[in-house]
This record gives structure tokens, sequence and C-alpha cells, in this order.
């Protein structure tokens, strides 16, 4: 634990993103205590109020006895601390559990993006030149060459109804795009190592092709593999504010997205409330920072002797 | 070898747009909706559409948009169609075709991702180079981490806060539209012209302040590397300006891999745009596939995406062909 300390201080981009990911874990998970769920749905409370300490409430927490009660008391105290938007959603209680559900759907297009990466990056850059290696690089040629996040409009909308999208779906759309990139870099990593002389010595001693993928090259690549986690995560976080931008996906679950989508649909700015526009983005800011700050710190990790560019 | 090079890009061109149209073709196919009944539903919803000869204008409705044919009669006909860059009908603008309401907005999204471009490009290679330049001064790195930050956001995201201040608090710029209200169109009126671009700023910002920090950085780092190498050492020696060493030493050969990044850079400037221009009101193809997707008009979802995919393939296609031509370090024999 020290050491990992000590190493963070060395390399402050891994620190601060850790860092901010972390609080963003706190108020998303540790933020659920203080809020009611029911809090981040339409007509949960009065529209459009500004950010306020409802004192009220606060004061009368001395006079429960039981300590659900207390609680109970203390979530009214709180939910108006960040305001309401115009359908009467506290927007503490949208942005706790909007971050959490944004990060899941980042996470699932993450896994699946690494997984099939992963596979499609280790054998194919293994046997590079044989038929296989042939059709996946003309394939990721292709997928890269389309814009991602047109295409992902392109299968949302054509999806039963884009507005029941749960999180699996809409973690399963973005991930369609997820895998090309991580294919190509695990690819590229892959063909350089594969002629280094640990290779050729487990090749020597009989090892069979998947062995040496999985016990050679697979834990020398490995800070690589979670980098281009960081990376697809960061991708997929993307591809659902894009599309949630556009009101493609559940309009009634308090995405990060959607929150966005809701402002414009309902001119917030032209109403001046500043609290509906300046929290959910800097949540978003904060997140989106916080995954390029870790990419770019376990570049340092994965590739030592490249130039840093920041 | 040169020949060789081309044709193999210029097939590979050909297999991206193929595979778009195929896509475009196959997914609302496969998909369990039905545009048409979604139609036909909304009009029975909100016109009182009667009971009888509804079949008979559902059938009508198919064979109109050629969906009563087996599928690989709709398949040939499709991509008959798209060799003659015929995207068929706008179901919700009927009889609008979708290229009428693409040529419509097309120069709105190119004017607006052209400008964001040229100026992300420009602003972000000098301020790059001077990031990178051994006697700029410290202080300048305190701009990494805002282009950092800039660069994660999405455009839309910051196009918000740009509109609440610069639009709605200090009243710099207008909230949204291409031009004002109850102004005349008159494209050699240079009053209107001046009211286009006024309005194009805000929107025009928020792609720039994202992409600049792909610029920048990428700049930087070049510079960094070209500082090391040994004919900036013999300039120096020789005694040159500073100035000269920046401009016509360093700078110069910098400069060429960031030309490689324009490909990369139009497409998800228009994947940007896209958003960008729903949320400032702005008449070009992003604000189409947006009302499209409102109105689930799927041929034009399908359509502008198309558009889109072939537009950016052959831009990226274009640079790719042009790189050589400017760097000649770069030879064609090396490939894709």
């Amino acid at each position: 634990m020290r050491g990992f300390f000590r190493y963070v201080g060395r390399n402050p981009a891994l620190g601060w993103g850790l860092g901010i990911l972390a609080l963003l874990l706190l108020f998303s998970y540790g933020g659920r205590i203080l809020i009611d769920p029911a809090d981040a749905y339409a007509l949960a409370t009065k529209p459009d109020l500004p950010p306020m300490l409802d004192r009220e409430a606060l004061a009368k927490i001395g006079e429960m006895t039981t300590f659900e009660d207390k609680l109970a008391q203390l979530r009214l105290g709180l939910r108006h601390i960040f305001g309401t938007d115009t359908q009467g959603k506290s927007l503490l209680a949208s942005m706790v559990l909007g971050t959490g559900l944004t990060l899941q759907i980042g996470a699932i297009a993450g896994a699946i993006g690494i997984g099939i990466g992963t596979v499609l990056g280790f054998v194919s850059g293994y046997y590079a030149g044989t038929v296989f290696d042939n059709i996946v690089t003309s394939l990721v040629d292709v997928v890269l060459t389309m814009p991602g996040f047109l295409v992902l409009v392109l299968i949302a909308s054509s999806l039963a109804d884009p507005n029941q999208m749960t999180v699996l779906t809409m973690g399963l759309v973005v991930s369609v795009t997820a895998w090309a990139f991580p294919t190509r870099a695990i690819r590229s990593q892959v063909l350089s190592m594969r002629e280094r002389p640990f290779v050729m010595m487990a090749k020597l001693s009989a090892m069979s092709g998947h062995e040496i993928i999985l016990k050679e090259l697979m834990p020398n690549l490995l800070p690589y593999l979670v980098m281009s986690l960081a990376n697809s995560v960061y991708g997929g976080v993307m591809g659902s504010l894009g599309l949630q931008g556009l009101g493609i996906g559940d309009r009634r679950q308090p995405y990060l997205g959607m929150i966005i989508w809701w402002i414009q649909y309902y001119s917030a700015f032209l109403r001046g409330m500043w609290w509906w526009i300046l929290e959910p983005v800097t949540v978003i800011v904060l997140l989106l920072t916080a995954l390029i700050l870790i990419s770019f710190g376990l570049d340092e990790i994965a590739n030592p002797r490249t130039r840093r560019t920041v | 070898m040169r020949l060789g090079y081309v044709l193999r890009r210029l097939a590979f061109l050909l297999g991206v747009i193929w595979t778009a149209a195929t896509l475009n073709f196959l997914l609302p196919r496969l998909a369990p909706r039905d545009p048409v009944m979604q139609k036909v539903a909304q009009l029975a919803a909100t016109q009182g559409l009667r009971g009888e000869g509804f079949a008979e204008y559902v059938q009508s409705q198919k064979e109109l948009y050629g969906l009563d044919r087996p599928l690989w009669a709709q398949y040939v006909s499709y991509m008959w169609g798209i060799l003659h860059f015929d995207l068929g009908f706008s179901i919700t603008n009927y009889p609008t075709t979708v290229n009428q309401l693409i040529a419509q907005s097309v120069w709105w999204t190119i004017g607006l991702v052209g400008t964001a471009t040229a100026f992300a490009f420009a602003i972000g290679t000098v301020l790059g180079a001077l990031l990178g330049w051994n006697k700029s001064p410290r202080a300048m790195n305190a701009l990494i981490p805002p282009l950092m930050v800039f660069s994660a956001t999405p455009s839309f995201v910051l196009a918000l806060v740009l509109i609440y201040f610069l639009a709605f608090r200090a009243k710099l710029f207008p909230l949204s539209r291409p031009y004002s209200l109850f102004v005349i169109v008159d494209w050699s009126d240079v009053k209107f012209l001046l009211d286009v671009v006024h309005h194009a700023i805000l929107p025009a910002l928020s792609l720039i302040l994202v992409s600049l920090g792909q610029w920048s950085l990428g700049m930087r780092a070049m510079m960094v590397t070209v500082e090391g190498d040994d004919y900036m050492t013999f300039a120096e020696a020789k005694g040159l300006k500073g100035s000269r060493l920046f401009l016509q030493y360093a700078l110069r050969n910098a400069l060429l891999p960031q030309i490689t990044g324009l490909a990369v850079a139009i497409g998800s400037l228009v994947a940007g745009s896209t958003l960008v221009e729903v949320y400032f009101n702005y008449p070009g193809l992003g604000n189409r596939l947006g009302a499209a997707i409102a109105s689930f008009d799927y041929y034009l979802i399908s359509g502008i995406v198309f558009f889109l995919i072939t537009g950016i393939a052959l831009a990226t296609f274009f640079v790719d062909m042009l790189y050589p031509f400017l760097d000649p370090r770069i030879s064609y024999a090396r490939g894709t």
C-alpha cells in the first residue's frame, strides 16, 4: 500500500485520475444513503427550485426518535441542496444515481470492448499474416474509418423501442464499436513482442501457441490492457452521453446524458437555471477527465520508454 | 507501386461505403420495428384515420417504399439506388426526398465543421508549437490542464456552458438559430453575412475548444522530438535568430505529421457537430438527424448517416492521398 502511494506521487496523472474517480464513486454509491431514489424521477418534489438547504426539515431531526426517521428527515433536508429541474426531480438524487448508471454503461462497454479486443488482438497479432489476421485487420480498418457515433445512432434507432433501453442494452449498443480500437492497439503490441527472445525461448521449449499467448505475452501486456480498458470505458461513457444527448434511450431514468437532454428540452439556459446546467456538467467533466488521466497515468507504466506528452 | 497503393486505398474506400450501405439496408429490416406502421399509427392518432381501407393504405405505403418485395430484390434495388445517389423518400416529409433534405442542410454543416477545423488546426498548432518550444515561458504550461479537460469533454456539454455564460449572461452572442429572426436571407448582403458569422461563433467555439487539445498536445510532442534533432543543434550553433529557428526549422518540420491528424479529426468533428447543431438549433445535417430521430423517420436517419459516413470516408481518402505529396519522408510504397 505504501509502495502504491509512493508510486502515485511520481505519477500525478494516475493519482489525480484515481482520486477523482474514487470521489465520484463515493458520491454515487455512498451518496445513496443520503437520498431517496424516488426523488430522481418526475413529479417527486417542487419544480424549478434553486439549490437550498431545508433548515426546517433539518431542525426536526432532533425530534425524531428512531434512526430510520432521523435519516428520512435528513434526506428531506438535503433533497433540494442541488436544486430541482422543471419536472420536479431532485438534482442531487438524479446525479447520485446517474453517475452510477453512466459508469455502469461505460463498464459494460469497456469490458466487452477489451474482452473482444484482447482475444482478436492476441490471436491475430500472434498469427500475423494468416487469413484470420487479414480478415480481422481489414474489419478493424473498415470499422475505424466509419465514425463510430453515427453507427451507434443507426443501431440504437433501429432497436424495438429505444426509449425502453436498459443499462445493459445501452452498454451492449455502445460496445458495438468499442472493440475495434483495442484490437488494433493490442495486435500491434503483440506484433512487436512476438519477436522478443523470451518468446523464441518459449517456442524452442515446445510451448503451444495458446500457451505462449496466455502465459508469456499476456502477463507482459497487462498494464497495457488495463490502460486500454480505461480508454474503452471512456469511449463507452462518451458514446452513451452522445446518444442520450440526442434523446435516444430511456428518458425517465436519470442517466447523466439524459439530464443534459432535458436541460435542452426545457431550455434551462433561457430561464437562467444555472444549477441545472452547471452541476451535471461538472460531474460529467470530472468523470471524463478522471478516466483520461487514469489512461495517461497507466500509459507511463505500459510504455515507460515513450516520451510523455503531458 | 504508387498506382498500386492508390488502387488499394480506393478499394478500401469502396469497401467502407459498401459496408455502410449494407448496414443501412439490413439494420432497419432486422429490427422489430415497422416504420410504415409507425407512421400510419401516428396518422391515425393525430388525424383520425378511419378503419375501412386501412389495410389497403398500409399496402400502398409499403409498395411506395418497396417494402412488399422479397429481401434480395429490395437489396438489389437499394444498392442500385445508392449507385445513383438515390436515398429514397423521407417518411414524415413525403414527397420530399432524403436528397432534397440533405441538400438543404449540408452547407450549414460543411460551413460549421470546415471553419471549426481550420481554426482549431491553426490555433492548436501554433499553441502546441509554443508549448513545446524550449524558450517559451514556463508559465505557458499552465495551459495544459485546461486543454486536457476541454478535450475530454463532449462538445455539446461544453456548448451548454458557453450558451449559459456567453449568450444568456453576457449577451455577447445569440442563443441559437443560424441568423436573426425577421431578417431577409440574401447571401450577397454583407450585413446578412456578418449576422450569419455572429450566429456561428458559439457553435464553432464549442467544437474548436474540444479539438484544440488534440492539435496542441500532438504538436507539442512533435516539437520536443524535432528540437532534439541534430540539424537544430547545428542551426543554433550557426547563430541563427530564435524566430527563424522556431518558424523555419522547428515548426515547419513538426507540422507535417499534424496533417495526418486531419483525417481522424474530421470524423470526430462531424459527430460532435451533430449534437452541437441540435443544441444550437443550427439547421445543418445534425439538426435534421435529431428531428428525424424524434419522429422516427428511418429513411431520413439512415440516409443522413450514410451520407455522413461516405463524406467522411472520402475526406479521409483525400487527406491520405495528399499526405505523401506534402511529406517526402512518407512513401506510397509503405502502404496503408
